[in-house]
């Protein structure tokens, strides 16, 4: 039951809206946690277990560190006790219980998620020294969205642990919480506080809340049905056969790939978003205009922005403050200079930010590739802006000049779709071959003969995208200068409202991409 | 408060630092800034910033740095 299919659209989320709102506001909460659980069960079935026990780990591992705090608090106050090493004491015991928290969910997720990888791995390089192998694989189901909400839940137990939230005694709360059935499969990976406080609420459902998440799901079935699903024909053609392609032919695939992994995970977070607005939740963005970005590092604040923002508050920050960072600091200072000691807390603090994020997305070394390609793309941007700014400081170039700005631009687009393109890649090797295939049999004229046409695609499809990615883009503009407002859209007379609403809602279901001739697509991020 | 400034003007002297209230939310300080902030300032004022402390509000303006500064030293 993916959030773009009718039985989500027309009769699960009517059905739970319904329900809602003639449920008394006190027991919303638990009408919408039964609607989750019922939305997981009828995906992952049994595996529910999984998601029912995260949540009572993580809620007893948060009653744990709380217990804690009060208990230190309660010791430290008494004219007895050195206050100093009371603390010192209890944050020791508070950390023993973050790190068992931590380790207990991430041991369920590495088990079923990597086991066989690492399995794999281990019995490969057992057969390279000549000995047999040794580890047998299992047949591993993983349950729904277990990599997005296990990242939901460490982020909880840390925030508890940070005094940044307190941990709440009913369970109830983090169990809506981390089972809200519009972010189960894709996120967003929201923070126990940013959501908490409307899901317990229970507010009635609202006209203009109802009709702005209607709108949204509609915008991200747009995306999802007219544009990525259309494009997957043409990528689908050229990576599955790879070996078949090559040059421009492979080079478009990649920038197909990228368009379509954009419209259809933004797409679905539009469905999401509009989904919780539905119900008077407010979740929090996942893209912001990701092409405007200037720089590969611009584009991770604007490209699946609550996955970089875990990743900062959670690895990367607390990796920066650690004592190794501290020890290399001090060192460094001493021994290397700023510029040598600055670039080393650079890669120490982005090195596990990298790797976990490719590691997050599946247990492929094409994954890990790709994590691995940014922490260099990342690394190498920060070695070399002493140089940038030098050159421009000396010609006295402002960063928002075209012929700076522009090549920049192009710069982070090229990055972009080279990254996509191993990401997408039937593993490192296809990946490889794919992207030198690009510069040895390059042939610019397999754009304008017949080959496009080949691909599952026909000119009208072709069409249809180029308009599709016209509507998006100006849409993105508008949106990137603050051109438009929500609030503005009710000083449209009701007849134009309505014509742009069935415009879209007709484009979807005529120029949609399903029935004959194409393949029904899952949506791409509930696979991770 | 000085010394503060003078930190600050050395990871960007373009930045009106005195006068900016969203340092991290307007993206001025990205994250990189921030990570040599910190290690500037526990050399500067002797303090120990622990992850708990790196949240927007210790760093949106520099009197948000200043305050987080001084409660660290009087801990």
């Amino acid at each position: 039951m993916a959030y773009h299919t009718p039985v989500y659209l027309l009769l699960f989320l009517p059905a739970v809206l319904l329900a809602y709102q003639i449920t008394p506001q006190k027991k919303r909460w638990l009408l919408l946690l039964g609607a989750s659980w019922i939305f997981f069960w009828s995906v992952s079935g049994k595996l529910l277990i999984f998601l029912i026990g995260t949540i009572l780990f993580t809620h007893y591992i948060g009653l744990g560190l709380e217990t804690l705090k009060s208990r230190c608090r309660l010791e430290a106050g008494k004219p007895e006790n050195d206050r100093k090493q009371i603390q010192a004491l209890f944050k020791k015991r508070q950390r023993l219980v973050l790190a068992a928290g931590i380790f207990g969910l991430l041991a369920v997720l590495g088990y079923l998620k990597y086991y066989n990888f690492f399995a794999q791995n281990v019995n490969l390089l057992l057969e390279k020294a000549g000995r047999p192998a040794l580890l047998t694989a299992k047949n591993l189901v993983l349950p729904l969205g277990i990599s997005f909400y296990t990242l939901r839940a460490v982020g909880y137990m840390a925030d508890v642990y940070w005094e940044r939230t307190s941990a709440f005694v009913h369970p109830g709360k983090l169990a809506l919480c981390l089972s809200f059935f519009p972010q189960l499969m894709e996120g967003p990976i929201s923070s126990y506080s940013q959501t908490a406080g409307d899901l317990w609420k229970g507010s009635p459902i609202r006209s203009e809340n109802l009709a702005a998440g209607a709108w949204r799901i509609l915008w991200g079935l747009f995306k999802k049905v007219l544009i990525a699903d259309r494009l997957n024909v043409l990528v689908k053609a050229v990576f599955d056969q790879y070996e078949s392609y090559g040059g421009v032919v492979v080079a478009a695939a990649a920038v197909a790939y990228t368009v379509q992994l954009y419209m259809e995970f933004s797409g679905a977070m539009d469905m999401i978003i509009g989904s919780g607005r539905m119900f008077g939740v407010s979740l929090p963005e996942n893209f912001r205009q990701p092409f405007a970005a200037g720089s590969a590092a611009e584009f991770w604040r604007r490209w699946h922005i609550t996955l970089g923002t875990w990743l900062k508050t959670y690895v990367f920050y607390p990796v920066s403050t650690s004592r190794i960072v501290k020890k290399w600091n001090r060192f460094g200072k001493n021994h290397a200079g700023k510029y040598v000691t600055k670039l080393g807390v650079t890669a120490i603090c982005l090195f596990p930010v990298w790797l976990l994020n490719g590691l997050w997305h599946g247990p492929r070394w094409s994954y890990i590739f790709y994590g691995m390609y940014y922490f260099t793309i990342l690394l190498c941007g920060e070695a070399l802006a002493p140089v940038r700014e030098r050159i421009l400081k000396k010609w006295n170039i402002s960063e928002q000049t075209v012929w700076w700005a522009v090549p920049r631009r192009l710069k982070t687009w090229v990055i972009i779709v080279v990254g996509e393109l191993f990401f997408r890649a039937n593993g490192l090797k296809a990946g490889l071959h794919m992207f030198v295939s690009i510069f040895t049999d390059f042939r610019p004229e397999k754009l304008w003969d017949s080959t496009l046409l080949n691909l599952g695609l026909d000119s009208g499809d072709y069409l249809v995208i180029l308009l599709g990615c016209a509507v998006v883009g100006i849409v993105g503009v508008v949106k990137e200068h603050n051109l438009w407002k929500e609030e503005n859209t009710k000083r449209f007379c009701a007849p134009i409202r309505w014509a742009a609403c069935y415009g879209l809602l007709l484009a979807v279901i005529i120029f949609g991409a399903y029935g004959i001739g194409y393949q029904q697509v899952d949506l791409i991020y509930a696979g991770f | 408060m000085k010394t503060l400034i003078n930190i600050l003007m050395d990871i960007d002297d373009t930045v009106d630092w005195e006068k900016e209230q969203a340092l991290i939310d307007d993206h001025i300080l990205d994250s990189f800034g921030v990570i040599t902030l910190v290690s500037e300032l526990e050399d500067a004022y002797s303090i120990e910033i622990e992850a708990a402390e790196m949240v927007p509000e210790n760093f949106n303006s520099a009197a948000a740095i200043y305050r987080m500064v001084t409660r660290l030293q009087e801990t």
